[in-house]
């Protein structure tokens, strides 16, 4: 079938304002001008009031000399010679431990209780799905006031200390625990950790190897505990133990000596850990409830027991849907630590976009290096994302 | 006589039963009470174990709870004296003289006394936007374009003019310093709600338009967003944004934490509105474009009904967070509910060792009950939405 059209008639034209490739470069030229209106703007008025503030910008003040001191630094710190730039890497190093602790207790308490939630005892399952319902629908801002001000702080004051062992002590100062000291020796165990881990790695391959030519499976779990804690341990003892600690005494007005944990520290991290973990629960709920009935069903009926069904066919399945989802918390954990600034904790943000920017007023910088860090942190982690996915993606046809 | 096979088998049956024998019922241990409890409690001693320490902490935590929040409790008292086990000479729990006394301040802040009923008024303006929006999304209402056009538009401006003030129609101006409490909380996360909508449509719809200059920044807008925490993009509007208006604009501090609020909740939207985009067929967009609707009708009329009425759940999951990220306006150094509390808290008038957990234990309700009726709902509305796909 075919429309006839008159012979000779002008063949349809449109007017050139009606023509969708010129409507598109219009809009988009319009959108680019705007846009650049508004940075020009921006610019142009934050020079403005930066000249009329007397704000040189730049970042000069990377190496001048902070002045203030830091409650918690990993690497030393000190108010009197330690520059801006230093109190930076302080303060990410804070984010970066509360973080990874975090990451670490919140995942095995979300799994608990993602799997409890599942379980057949209608008592546990009532009692996780409570957890969940509770935790996830307070704010994380006013359970770590909670923490921080109605448990940690109401612990009792450095005179009535709880002290366990004489070497342990926990008042509303901290928690302050023994600190063990690497005599000479120590180096052997941690050649031998190494050597562990590498061994167990080798392991691994080997087995792997093995499995896929002949079948045969080799106890790689055992085998790997045994060289990664097993052997730094028999170096230990053949060493001799040179290992000794440092106990914290309390004294008239102070405890000194040993390990301090910060009653912010710890706060932080039970708030984000407990907050995290009802949602982690959630994910680990949901990739377990996608594995389909029917594939343990088959394992049974390949012959496959309870624990290597578990092991073999669900886990392995249920990781593909729960790894994603997982890992976007990890990363709102990771983004959620700045919360540190309302308890006083010293992470990056209450460091550096807090005290740094009050002292030094460079708005601009500060919070554009706060963002790039967490901007960084954030991409790298969806790169290496789409990476895993795209590898244990099905292969469908 | 020879017996044939069949005779000998015949003339050996005695009884052949004409009716179906009833069923005998289940052992006892097997159905109600007991039976229940044998296979949800107790089917293994595993589950013996797990149910009893469970039991345990049950059997802990409840009664110290209901000791702390009623039989313990102080119901009456003028200050932190009733609230001090020290004078009192008993076992103190939660002081709610307290709250009592702060209420107000806990629902105004520092609003001027005698302007109060504008608050209740615009209480009672969101109290029917919000059930008229709840009846919007349920989906045969009717006229929901006069609710949409209340929700976001009516409401905003008279809101903004009955809180503000306006001098010309008689309404004192009130600073925005003032405000504080609930109001505070309820108009940050009104208007990220408010704005979070269409501005996340907005930038879904770029994210997959094929005008490469939008789609980049829609692209770049969304990710720089989602990539750093609120509290930094509070920083920014906070310290930032005066810095980029002639000084004489200078916006108050609450409408830069507003401005800080709605971006972020607008690329978040964006995501999920993105999600319910992806969701629909492309025959769905060659149908509108073969009847010779143009980019907007077709978004419009075809997709967007059928992307937002599917995203809906994930909608009011996405406002769940934001109620909750409303409290982060605290670090900026705005009055909101939590900001209130913290400082009632440490008024030297109620100081007791309970004051702070009762002040918390007042907030958490508040917060629980607002975003677990939010979530009742998100998925009651999925239940509904799943119904037609039901086969």
């Amino acid at each position: 079938m075919s429309i006839d059209l008159p012979a000779g008639s002008p063949p349809a034209r449109v007017a050139f304002y009606n023509d969708p490739k010129v409507r598109s470069i219009a809009y988009q030229v319009a959108l680019c001008a705007v846009i650049g209106f508004f940075v020009y703007t921006a610019a142009r008025n934050a020079i403005a009031n930066l000249e009329r503030a007397h704000i040189a910008s730049g970042f000069g003040f990377w190496n001048t000399t902070a002045g203030f001191d830091i409650s918690q630094a990993l690497i030393q710190f000190d108010s009197q010679t330690s520059s801006y730039g230093r109190a930076f890497w302080v303060g990410l190093l804070n984010t970066l431990l509360v973080a990874g602790i975090g990451i670490v207790i919140a995942t095995i308490l979300g799994f608990i209780i993602g799997i409890a939630r599942l379980s057949k005892n209608w008592l546990m399952a009532k009692v996780a799905a409570g957890y969940v319902e509770t935790i996830r629908n307070i704010p994380l801002l006013l359970q770590l006031l909670f923490w921080y001000n109605a448990v940690l702080k109401a612990l009792p004051e450095f005179r009535e200390s709880f002290v366990v062992l004489g070497g342990v002590f926990l008042n509303n100062r901290g928690l302050f625990i023994p600190q063990p000291i690497f005599k000479s020796g120590y180096g052997w165990v941690l050649i031998a950790l190494a050597a562990g881990v590498i061994g167990a790695i080798a392991f691994y391959v080997w087995a792997r190897k093995r499995q896929e030519r002949t079948g045969q499976q080799a106890p790689v779990f055992s085998m790997g505990l045994a060289l990664v804690f097993g052997l730094p341990l028999a170096v230990l003892a053949l060493a001799g133990f040179p290992l000794g600690f440092v106990f914290p005494a309390a004294g008239r007005f102070n405890i000194n000596g040993g390990i301090e944990i910060l009653p912010e520290f710890a706060a932080l991290l039970f708030g984000l850990s407990i907050y995290t973990a009802a949602f982690i629960a959630e994910v680990v709920r949901a990739g377990i409830l996608a594995v389909s009935r029917g594939q343990t069903e088959a394992a049974y009926s390949l012959g496959l027991t309870s624990g290597p069904t578990l092991r073999l066919i669900v886990v392995p399945q249920a990781m593909r849907v729960i790894i994603p989802p997982l890992t976007s918390q990890y990363l709102n954990l990771t983004k959620n630590s700045t919360l540190a600034v309302a308890i006083g904790y010293p992470d990056l943000v209450q460091v550096f976009t807090g005290t740094v920017l009050n002292q030094t007023g460079q708005a601009v910088e500060v919070v554009a290096i706060t963002m790039v860090v967490y901007l960084t942190i954030s991409l790298a982690t969806s790169l290496l994302m789409n990476i895993y996915n795209s590898r244990i993606a099905l292969v469908e046809r | 006589m020879t017996i044939a096979e069949g005779d000998l088998a015949v003339s050996e049956i005695r009884f052949v039963r004409g009716a179906t024998i009833a069923a005998r019922p289940p052992p006892a241990a097997m159905t109600g009470a007991l039976g229940w409890l044998r296979a949800n409690l107790l089917s293994s001693p595993f589950n013996i174990a797990l149910t009893i320490l469970i039991a345990l902490l049950l059997a802990w935590l409840i009664p110290e709870l209901v000791k702390f929040l009623l039989i313990n409790a102080v119901w009456t008292g003028s200050d932190r004296d009733a609230c001090r086990e020290v004078v009192q000479h008993r076992e103190i729990g939660a002081c709610w003289p307290f709250v009592w006394e702060r209420w107000s301040y806990f629902v105004y802040g520092s609003y001027p006394i005698p302007q109060r009923w504008r608050v209740y008024v615009f209480f009672a303006m969101l109290a029917i936007g919000v059930v008229w929006l709840l009846w919007l999304l349920w989906l045969e209402a009717p006229r929901r374009d006069l609710g949409s056009v209340y929700f976001f538009v009516v409401l905003p401006i008279t809101s903004f003019i009955l809180l503000t003030g306006w001098s010309a129609i008689g309404l004192l101006p009130v600073d925005t310093a003032l405000w504080g409490g609930i109001l505070v909380t309820i108009v940050v996360a009104s208007v990220g709600i408010v704005c979070s909508l269409p501005l996340g449509i907005l930038l879904a719809l770029g994210r997959r338009s094929r005008m490469p200059a939008v789609r980049l920044f829609s692209v770049i807008f969304i990710e720089f967003v989602r990539g750093v925490p609120l509290v930094t993009v509070l920083f920014m509007a906070s310290v930032m944004l005066p810095l980029f208006v002639p000084e004489e604009y200078s916006p108050d501090k609450l409408v830069r934490a507003l401005v800080g609020i709605a971006l972020f909740a607008s690329a978040y939207m964006a995501e999920v509105v993105r999600a319910g985009l992806q969701a629909i067929p492309k025959g769905q967009f060659e149908g509108a474009m073969a009847l010779g609707l143009g980019y907007w009708q077709m978004m419009r009329l075809i997709i967007l009904p059928q992307a937002l009425k599917i995203t809906i759940p994930n909608i009011v999951n996405t406002y769940i967070g934001l109620f909750k990220d409303t409290t982060l306006v605290f670090i900026v150094g705005i009055f909101d509910f939590l900001r209130t509390v913290e400082v009632a808290r440490i008024d030297p008038k109620w100081a007791a060792p309970v004051t702070s957990t009762t002040g918390y234990a007042v907030a958490a309700i508040f917060y629980l009950i607002f975003c677990y009726a939010m979530a009742r709902y998100a998925r009651v509305m999925e239940a509904r939405l799943a119904q037609g796909d039901k086969r």
